[in-house]
């Protein structure tokens, strides 16, 4: 028989998870196309904020790639719209082509809701709610300063926040006395803009937009009580609108969105509609997790397996602005029979009120804390008589009520709301599959693939569920390949005298004869740290980018970051990266966080060329090891410059270029301490002062930042650089392969450090050690050009 | 079938993946430590990674951009990744590596 032909118009996340529902019941039974006007694959709309607030990438928020539609067969049409639904011939028409189906699903969504206001049209005035909006608020905060959000709700205040992460001053018109009245009550309202307000957010509250001032472009704006501001963006954030219009065209009910039974069956038996544009009983949603609950019933129906049909979903609310925690779930009124209890902890400024009716639970509002929102918002769900609880305790020991949420939560209660996984899927995917992290929990269950607010939860649930093994099921070797921990390793090759990694896997056992990933780099760093002389590098087990000696980028090409010592270049060097850079057509120069200048986008063969012709050293802008050393131009230039910085950075730089670290190390030296440099946030951080240098160890200013901490003052450029020999050696031989020098800190003690390296002898000894792990070492760009042999990795067959 | 010529493989370095341009697609080509030879589709289903470039370890191969472990000898991605790579079928006569197509 042949298959019955399922077309979908929207690529939107309600609708393609439909699309996942039915392939996990019943992969072979429709044959699948899917239109999508937007002219990207399936992304997470939740995460846009997370994009103008500089927190991901659009990539990143890709749910499926254009290869999960091939691989489970869907044809896919992007940057294409429907037009037409022909309900007597099943025929669907678009700007491109006629399609044909059996069974149709409508899932398109909603847009902006855009105020019907005067200069509406102008430019400058977005809505917020696709990839396109996100990108045009970019650009214009890159050429404009003034932002105006108008509404005060959940999607503008993620606006708002994410235009002053792009460097907007920013101003939020709000109809309502207080922020997200919807969701909140007055007092969490209060609460909320008070914390915005300290982030720089302004407000004009209870204001009504009567017209948008410009002649072409936004200029301003126009209040009904005549006030004027002025402004050169506007987002409106109000609303939506559920797309419905195809749906009318083809005579199908509709309402605020396209009216559907339990089923999501409209009055059509062979088209179901899904998601923002559908209506059931009365009620059209706008957000997530209802909307993956329609899917999981359609796809049932659809795959012909018994279901009891959608009965309406229960809906909760969190923001995503970092520092304005809150949650909001159900009734949040006071009326004559519903009564609130309130806690606020103003020293902490913690809010939290629960309301209930006939002693059920059926809102709450917690702001400042949002640790209980699940469990409360699971009570609320279940309309259980709460007569066995405290309605509210103080003063508790801590420890008495503490892990309650995790323990006592039932099997059918929802972990995580935008995905509808509960305790019990994720306690099953644990015992089951033997997970031991939240990531895989995410990969298994995906519990936390979303908004990601629930996945402390997961963490709780994983300590619980695995209790005492929690601790012993977490490997305690350096990879899955043996148990054998980092220190285990290095005392064995001392002690057996081990040359090669794979000497090291057979003698010691490793599960993987070959190794893998991780232990395999790590390896063969520290048989170059123990063996300096005598240990042949491994090229195959380094990684990519220390292999090609380039940074690979996410497309495949590479980065070219040649040394500029200390960041000095001169007019000749500038003019050959200008030159190199046209002739080679490389997509970006960008100046790097370490002074040097990138060249990105390079094709892996062409990199020996650039190398050759711009007759630079490299700057191992991709390895574990010394990367830059950042300066000021100290007393040479700088009217406050004590010492001359710019000197001391490149002796720094070339006295340890191209030596391996267990992870990258990189320098900063100030001319006074003012420290425009930075270097209370560098590895070895260097501060001139009248008398001498001040030197600071330790500090990181990535994932986690942590203050370098003083070691000690010299008096002499020689003790900087035999300080830093010795340091540099000790965190060599101590540190474990993938460690900043922040954490080895903590691990191995300030006081112990200090100990070792300020101690004569000690740093005599590290300080000649390195010398002989330096000696071999040379710019790994010029030994690529001087051997044909390692320029055949660069090689790309055409056959 | 037909047998096309793509390397020698003496210029292959072991554990180093080798980037083949075969009409238009392009291939990985690997050579093992028994000196067995593996040719899989040069993209990583998740993020189009090359894997020409990933860490080789038996008959595995790690992708270089997210780290996803795939067969060399059935193209699958290992749990809990998932996703799939074409592979190829090769032979090696007298020291050069012939890829099969089927016609």
């Amino acid at each position: 028989m042949p298959k019955q032909k399922l077309l979908m118009i929207g690529n939107g996340m309600a609708g393609v998870r439909t699309i996942e529902e039915i392939l996990d019941r019943d992969p072979e039974k429709y044959d699948i196309t899917i239109i999508g006007d937007e002219p990207h694959p399936n992304y997470n709309r939740i995460m846009l904020s997370n994009i103008l607030q500089n927190k991901m990438t659009p990539s990143e928020i890709i749910l499926n790639d254009e290869t999960w539609y091939a691989s489970n067969n869907i044809t896919l049409h992007t940057d294409e719209k429907a037009i037409l639904i022909d309900r007597h011939t099943n025929t669907v028409t678009t700007t491109k082509r006629n399609i044909s189906y059996d069974k149709l699903i409508l899932a398109t969504g909603s847009r902006a809701f855009i105020l019907p206001i005067p200069g509406a049209d102008l430019e400058g005035v977005l809505g917020f709610r696709t990839i396109a909006d996100t990108e045009k608020m970019i650009e214009t905060s890159k050429k404009y300063e003034r932002a105006t959000v108008i509404g005060g709700g959940l999607l503008g205040l993620e606006a708002a926040r994410g235009l002053l992460d792009q460097g907007m001053d920013v101003t939020v018109i709000h109809l309502a006395d207080w922020l997200m009245e919807t969701q909140l009550d007055a007092k969490a309202g209060e609460l909320l803009k008070a914390d915005l307000e300290k982030q720089g957010m302004k407000f004009l509250m209870q204001k009504a937009t009567a017209k948008i001032i410009g002649k072409s472009r936004v200029t301003g704006l126009a209040f009904k009580d005549g006030t004027q501001i002025e402004t050169d963006l506007v987002v409106m954030a109000i609303g939506i609108k559920p797309e419905i219009e195809l749906a009318q065209h083809a005579n199908l009910p509709t309402g605020r969105g396209i009216v559907v039974d339990d089923f999501l069956n409209t009055a059509d038996p062979d088209i179901f509609a899904v998601g923002e544009c559908a209506e059931h009983n009365g009620i059209a949603y706008g957000l997530v997790a209802p909307l993956y609950e329609q899917g999981k019933v359609l796809a049932d129906h659809l795959c012909g397996i018994e279901n009891k049909g959608y009965r309406g979903s229960k809906m909760f609310t969190q923001l995503k602005v970092s520092g304005c925690d809150l949650f909001s779930a159900g009734d949040i009124k006071e009326t004559a029979d519903i009564k609130g209890v309130t806690i606020f902890n103003s020293i902490e400024n913690k809010y939290k009120k629960i309301f209930m009716r006939d002693e059920k639970l059926v809102g709450v509002v917690l702001y400042g804390d949002t640790t209980e929102g699940n469990r409360l918002y699971n009570l609320l769900k279940k309309e259980e008589e709460l007569t066995d609880f405290t309605l509210v305790s103080l003063l508790h020991k801590s420890g008495e009520s503490e892990n309650v949420s995790v323990a006592e939560m039932p099997d059918d209660e929802s972990v995580c709301g935008c995905n509808g996984v509960t305790k019990g899927d994720i306690t099953r995917a644990i015992t089951d599959k033997g997970l031991t992290t939240i990531g895989e929990v995410t990969a298994h269950t995906k519990a936390g693939g979303s908004c990601g607010k629930c996945k402390p939860i997961i963490g709780d649930i994983l300590e619980h569920t695995l209790g005492d093994d929690f601790v012993s099921a977490a490997p305690a070797g350096i990879c899955g390949c043996t148990d054998l921990t980092r220190d285990q390793l290095i005392i064995q090759i001392r002690a057996k005298q081990l040359q090669t990694a794979k000497e090291v896997r057979h003698v010691l056992a490793f599960r993987n004869p070959e190794g893998c990933s991780k232990c395999r780099p790590a390896l063969n760093y520290y048989l170059n740290m123990i063996w300096p002389q005598t240990h042949a590098d491994e090229p195959e087990s380094r990684y990519v980018n220390e292999r090609l000696h380039a940074n690979i980028q996410n497309d495949g090409t590479y980065s070219v970051i040649p040394r500029m010592y200390a960041g000095q270049t001169d007019p000749q060097q500038l003019i050959k990266i200008a030159k190199v850079a046209e002739k080679y057509n490389v997509p970006l120069l960008k100046l790097t966080g370490g002074q040097r200048i990138g060249l990105y986008g390079v094709k892996k063969e062409d990199l020996p060329k650039i190398w050759e012709e711009l007759d630079m050293r490299s700057g191992f802008a991709y390895g574990k090891t010394l990367r830059t050393v950042k300066s000021c131009v100290g007393s040479k230039f700088c009217r406050f410059g004590t010492q001359d910085a710019l000197a001391l950075g490149e002796a720094l730089e070339r006295q340890f270029e191209f030596v391996d670290t267990p992870h990258k190390f990189k320098m900063g030296v100030s001319g006074c301490p003012r420290s425009c440099v930075e270097s209370g946030v560098k590895d070895y951080g260097i501060i001139c002062v009248e008398n001498g240098y001040q030197i600071y160890i330790g500090g990181n200013g990535g994932t986690e930042v942590k203050e370098a901490q003083l070691l000690t003052t010299v008096a002499t450029e020689q003790e900087v650089l035999d300080i830093c020999s010795a340091f540099v050696q000790y965190y060599r031989e101590t540190g474990v392969y993938m460690e900043r020098t922040a954490p080895w800190l903590e691990r191995m003690g300030m006081e112990h450090v200090r100990e070792i390296i300020l101690d004569p002898t000690e740093q005599a000894k590290l300080k000649d050690t390195l010398a002989e792990a330096l000696a071999g070492r040379d710019d790994p760009w010029k030994q690529v050009l001087e051997d044909e042999e390692k320029q055949k990795l660069y090689h790309v067959e055409r056959v | 079938m037909e047998k096309k010529y793509i390397a020698d493989l003496e210029n292959l370095t072991p554990l180093i993946g080798r980037e083949i341009i075969m009409d238009g697609t392009t291939i990985a080509l690997f050579r093992l430590t028994d000196d067995s030879v593996k040719a899989i589709e040069n993209r990583c289903p998740h993020k189009n990674g090359p894997l020409a470039e990933g860490t080789v370890s038996g008959t595995n191969v790690f992708c270089p951009l997210h780290d996803y472990k795939i067969s060399l000898e059935t193209g699958v991605v290992a749990a809990p990744d998932e996703g799939c790579v074409k592979t190829y079928e090769t032979v090696i006569e007298n020291g050069k590596i012939y890829l099969v197509t089927a016609l």
